[in-house]
């Protein structure tokens, strides 16, 4: 299959279950609510070494925010529900609250909750209050600027994490527009970020080592310094380089569709071919055709 | 289809109609509910001696005419909604634990007494002791909305414990007296010594006011969670003002005869300066 000239291979990209919630931040202005959603999503880009992925999902105008002011929308995605209540605790305590004029709510309406403002409150050394409106219990915690407002819980659901494709270009400058362009594509999709730094990356992995201590390594087959001696190489002739994008999404419909548009994005920004990740089926609960994609179907 | 209620005979003293709920009427046709026992004065009385009954009851019940005669309606309602065409007696709304009670016109006292849950609205103005506790009663209104539109009297929230009430004019004297916790947002102004006695707790005001000597000034500030409730309240249709929304507000930390945990906030009359 050809989108243009860019060939797409007939494989798939394995995705994993995971859990995923969404965070609402608001702030004074929209640069202090981005300066805490950078934060809190800076060292979040594999679960393998930063315990979750978590990215930015959207700015959000003022009469779409808890509070009326400027906001940013975030996903934050890990292994299970308890991991997601832990890593949510850790970066809005240390990312969201300390940064000047912020406040937190909860962006998923969901049965499954976990404990947030609840275990935070306690930063105010019982000064905290809290207030319940609507259902909705947030906690009012003295700091030096005023408040923080944090909602008590924070709705977490299923969620797919993992989905992927792999862009093979000419060389670095090629394939970095060809993946730019994709990334530009993916990015605003509802429910869907990307974890890697610009959306982007270059180190992908296999889920092992020849180094017993390590569980993850280099993938040799898309390294293309790598051709002539890895055994089992995915690289074609002509390509010196190849990036990944992966997705993140509260459910398999918007990593697919973010799949779907980035490809088109990188086809037309002339990358060779387009690929996807995967540990031949046995390590992921999805397989994501790129032909079924294409052509509208699911796999 | 709803079941219509229209006064056609006055009562001459109060009429207690604490029937007058969705769950009462429930699967009742209209020739059943006439027969519903009602007391006038201090005596028993069909309900169709009063109201001329039509349709049927699906969980909406609307109530037309001078209903200021008319007690308890909807008293400890848990489910469905009442829409008085006209203004109510006391007591609309005791005890309710969910529903909606909307009243077109004014209202007598006791408005949602010791109410848990649900939503009252009152269009026009209010009695005394709006979401108030009984007399002897340890806490008034434990959760849920109470929405006047108008003004209120005396005592509104009460010995509050949780739940939220607006008052979309002014409250007369001791607003909020010996508030356990919740939130009264007062859009006019405060009567006279607000929060007397309270312990937890928010009392709002658009307009100084007088405190009394055991509330002490804390700081001129934006408290977020106010924006989040007056965002809330203009969803509910209060005319909520950029002033309101972006101003400054003081707080004063009360009463000191308490436990000195509640707060009186009100609109910092002096410019803001908003960092955008």
């Amino acid at each position: 299959m050809y989108i243009h000239e860019t060939q797409i291979v007939d494989t798939f990209a394995e995705a994993f279950a995971m859990w995923g919630t969404r965070i609402v931040i608001t702030a004074e202005t929209a640069d202090w609510a981005m300066a805490a959603a950078q934060s809190m999503t800076g060292f979040a880009t594999s679960v393998i070494g930063c315990k979750c992925e978590a990215g930015i999902e959207a700015l959000l105008p003022t009469d779409q925010t808890p509070d009326a002011r400027p906001g940013v929308s975030v996903l934050l995605f890990s292994m299970n529900e308890e991991g997601v209540g832990k890593r949510l605790v850790e970066r809005i305590g240390q990312c969201v609250m300390t940064c000047p004029s912020t406040a937190c709510y909860n962006g998923l309406p969901a049965e499954k909750q976990v404990v947030v403002g609840g275990q935070l409150r306690y930063f105010g050394d019982k000064f905290q209050g809290s207030k319940l409106l609507a259902g909705r219990r947030m906690w009012r915690v003295p700091v030096m600027d005023g408040e923080f407002l944090v909602d008590d819980r924070f709705g977490i659901q299923p969620a797919v994490g993992g989905g992927n494709i792999l862009i093979l270009g000419r060389d670095q400058g090629a394939t970095l527009r060809a993946a730019e362009a994709s990334v530009r594509a993916m990015r605003g999709i509802p429910g869907a970020i990307l974890p890697f730094p610009g959306g982007v990356v270059r180190s992908g992995s296999k889920p092992k080592s020849r180094y017993k201590f390590l569980f993850a390594s280099t993938n040799e087959a898309y390294c293309p310094t790598l051709r002539a001696v890895a055994g089992e190489t995915q690289v074609i002739a002509g390509v010196g380089c190849v990036l990944e994008i992966v997705i993140d999404g509260l459910d398999l419909g918007a990593v697919e569709t973010a799949m779907r548009l980035g490809m088109h994005a990188a086809a037309q920004a002339g990358a060779l071919q387009i690929s996807a990740g995967n540990y031949g089926g046995g390590l992921g609960q999805y397989k994501i055709g790129l032909h079924p994609l294409l052509e509208g179907a699911a796999v | 289809m709803s079941l219509d209620l229209t006064l056609h005979t006055a009562p001459l003293v109060p009429l207690e109609a604490d029937v007058l709920t969705p769950g009462r009427l429930s699967g009742l046709s209209a020739r059943e509910a006439a027969k519903l026992i009602v007391v006038h004065g201090n005596q028993a009385a069909e309900l169709g001696e009063f109201f001329r009954i039509s349709g049927v009851a699906n969980g909406e019940i609307h109530l037309t005419g001078d209903l200021s005669h008319v007690k308890l309606i909807g008293a400890g309602m848990a489910e469905g909604r009442i829409v008085v065409h006209g203004p109510a007696g006391m007591h609309v709304g005791a005890g309710m634990t969910g529903g909606e009670i909307v009243v077109e016109g004014n209202t007598g006292d006791w408005v949602g007494p010791e109410m848990s849950g649900g939503r009252i609205v009152v269009k026009g103005n209010a009695g005394h002791l709006v979401g108030s506790a009984s007399r002897g009663s340890p806490a008034g209104l434990q959760g849920g909305e109470i929405l006047v539109f108008g003004n209120a009297g005396n005592e509104v929230g009460g010995g509050m414990r949780r739940g939220l009430i607006a008052i979309g004019g002014d409250t007369s004297d001791f607003t909020g007296v010996n508030m356990l916790a919740g939130t009264v947002v007062v859009f006019g102004h405060l009567g006279a010594r607000p929060g007397a006695g309270m312990k937890r707790g928010s009392i709002v005001s658009m307009h100084p006011t007088e405190m009394l000597p055991t509330f002490s000034y804390a700081c001129t500030y934006r408290p977020v969670f106010l924006r989040v409730y007056l965002s809330y309240l203009q969803g509910l249709g209060f005319p909520v003002t950029e002033a309101q929304l972006n101003g400054s507000y003081q707080r004063w930390c009360g009463d000191a005869i308490e436990l000195n945990r509640g707060e009186i906030l009100y609109l910092d009359s002096s410019p803001t300066e908003v960092h955008r």
